[in-house]
């Protein structure tokens, strides 16, 4: 349970953290908070010569308020996210996220980017980068590209990111007018990767119709997903048109590679799967009520 | 792979040694400081006996490599009784509540409480279960572990003798 022998480099910047990438390409990965990569290196499903540790860059550790939009660095630790005043009023549903997130001590350490880059099908940052439409900031020597979340999770534990890129920051959109948000996820125990899990996120206008509705999924693919079918039902139409167990339902139609493993078989995962984003949806209708009163 | 020199402090002691990249916080602790309180159980972050905390947070020192944390501070389970060996009030009350039996899982127990009740001085029983999630332990079944908590919040942390009503009650 030891990794293999490795290279370490610190770089003190983002630009000598993209040059050494640069250099040593394929060799060479990104270590940040190592949550989920030093597990991966001491059981050695993975290797690598080279680790670039950007965990100590300090422009990557920075939550920052910018027009509409709420700019999170990279390096940023999950208990930074959860406790950050700025995020719990602009972007709610990080903030209900966060203590989903493993354990308290894994949460010291572990980064949003990082959880966002490993893109774990189960990751609750990811899903929520996804169902809140963010956009995902790319840095490479050639210059930083903007990922929309949705462009970015291609494969299991594989992104668009290209190998000389560095996942530096993700912006949220700011909670806009009249919105709700809400998280559910069952594990076998808690902190462990969710079986199945939602994450809601709607607005509504003044007649309580639906007007942006984003749903995203955890551990019901091989990447993180958005329930569209799901979303494009309930588009337009007043909140209490549709159920929470019917939404629950639609969100698991169209799927197709829901896993099949010892903690469940992917019929198994879609039940619970529907029952998460219906308790999920629950959570943001009353969340939006509940704002509604107090306005 | 060349070594790169690392330099701590551990329980307000300086450490400086020369390691492989590869070796963690945990190996370092215990081979190259000595200081064995910190147990390794599953080497991949699930078990939670080799928490300490760094710059006062609680992290896996399984981990996180000895060269990331380069000029940082770390407090061991040997660092959290006092000078004199007077134990903790997280220590005293897992003692009186039966709430170790082999000791394995202890240090990390003893870690992750300490920092959880730091930040939240009285939680909820809900607060207490989460909060003592990320360890395992094997021998107790966690009823004396979760009673140990109560006890410290029931007595005070000030309070280096806490009564004996809190183990019983719950």
């Amino acid at each position: 349970m030891k990794p293999a022998p490795f290279a370490y480099h610190r770089p003190a910047t983002v630009t000598e953290a993209v040059a050494m990438l640069g250099e040593y390409g394929e060799d060479a990965k990104v270590l940040a908070g190592g949550q989920s990569l030093v597990p991966m290196l001491a059981m050695r499903l993975t290797h690598f010569d080279n680790l670039i540790d950007i965990s100590r860059i300090p422009e990557l550790n920075d939550i920052a308020l910018q027009g509409n939009e709420v700019r999170i660095g990279a390096a940023t630790p999950h208990a930074m996210v959860g406790l950050d005043d700025e995020v719990a009023e602009s972007v709610p549903l990080l903030t209900l996220a966060t203590p989903h997130i493993g354990h308290f001590q894994i949460r010291s350490r572990g980064t949003l980017g990082g959880a966002i880059a490993h893109a774990d099908p189960a990751a609750e940052y990811a899903a929520v980068a996804l169902a809140l439409d963010a956009t995902i900031e790319a840095t490479s020597a050639r210059g930083t590209r903007e990922i929309p979340a949705t462009e970015f999770f291609t494969g299991l534990w594989e992104t668009s990111l290209a190998y000389d890129e560095i996942l530096t920051a993700v912006r949220f959109p700011v909670a806009a007018g009249r919105s709700g948000f809400g998280i559910a996820e069952f594990a076998r125990r808690h902190g462990d990767f969710a079986i199945a899990g939602g994450v809601v996120g709607i607005e509504l206008d003044e007649d309580d119709r639906i007007t942006r509705c984003g749903i995203g999924l955890l551990g019901l693919g091989s990447t993180p997903l958005r329930a569209a079918p799901a979303e494009a039902a309930v588009l337009g139409t007043p909140i209490g048109g549709i159920t929470a167990d019917e939404i629950g339902q639609l969100a698991m139609s169209g799927l197709t590679d829901i896993p099949s493993d010892l903690q469940g078989s992917a019929s198994y995962r879609a039940r619970v799967g529907a029952a998460m984003v219906s308790r999920a949806w629950t959570q943001a209708i009353t969340h939006v009520t509940e704002e509604a009163l107090h306005a | 792979m060349h070594e790169l020199p690392v330099a701590l402090s551990v329980n307000g002691r300086d450490y400086r040694d020369q390691v492989e990249p590869r070796v963690t916080l945990a190996d370092f602790l215990r081979e190259n400081c000595g200081l064995t309180g910190t147990h390794l159980g599953c080497e991949h972050g699930a078990c939670g006996a080799c928490t300490v905390l760094l710059d006062g947070q609680a992290v896996r020192s399984c981990l996180v490599f000895a060269v990331q944390v380069d000029g940082q501070e770390v407090t061991t389970v040997e660092g959290i009784a006092g000078s004199d060996g007077e134990l903790s009030p997280v220590q005293s009350a897992l003692k009186e509540c039966h709430g170790l039996q082999c000791g394995f899982c202890t240090p990390g127990f003893v870690t992750s409480i300490t920092a959880l009740l730091r930040d939240n001085p009285s939680p909820t029983d809900e607060e207490i279960r989460e909060g003592l999630s990320g360890n395992f332990c094997r021998c107790t079944g966690y009823q004396g572990i979760v009673n140990a908590v109560h006890r410290v919040c029931e007595a005070g942390s000030n309070d280096a003798e806490p009564t004996r009503r809190a183990c019983s009650n719950l």
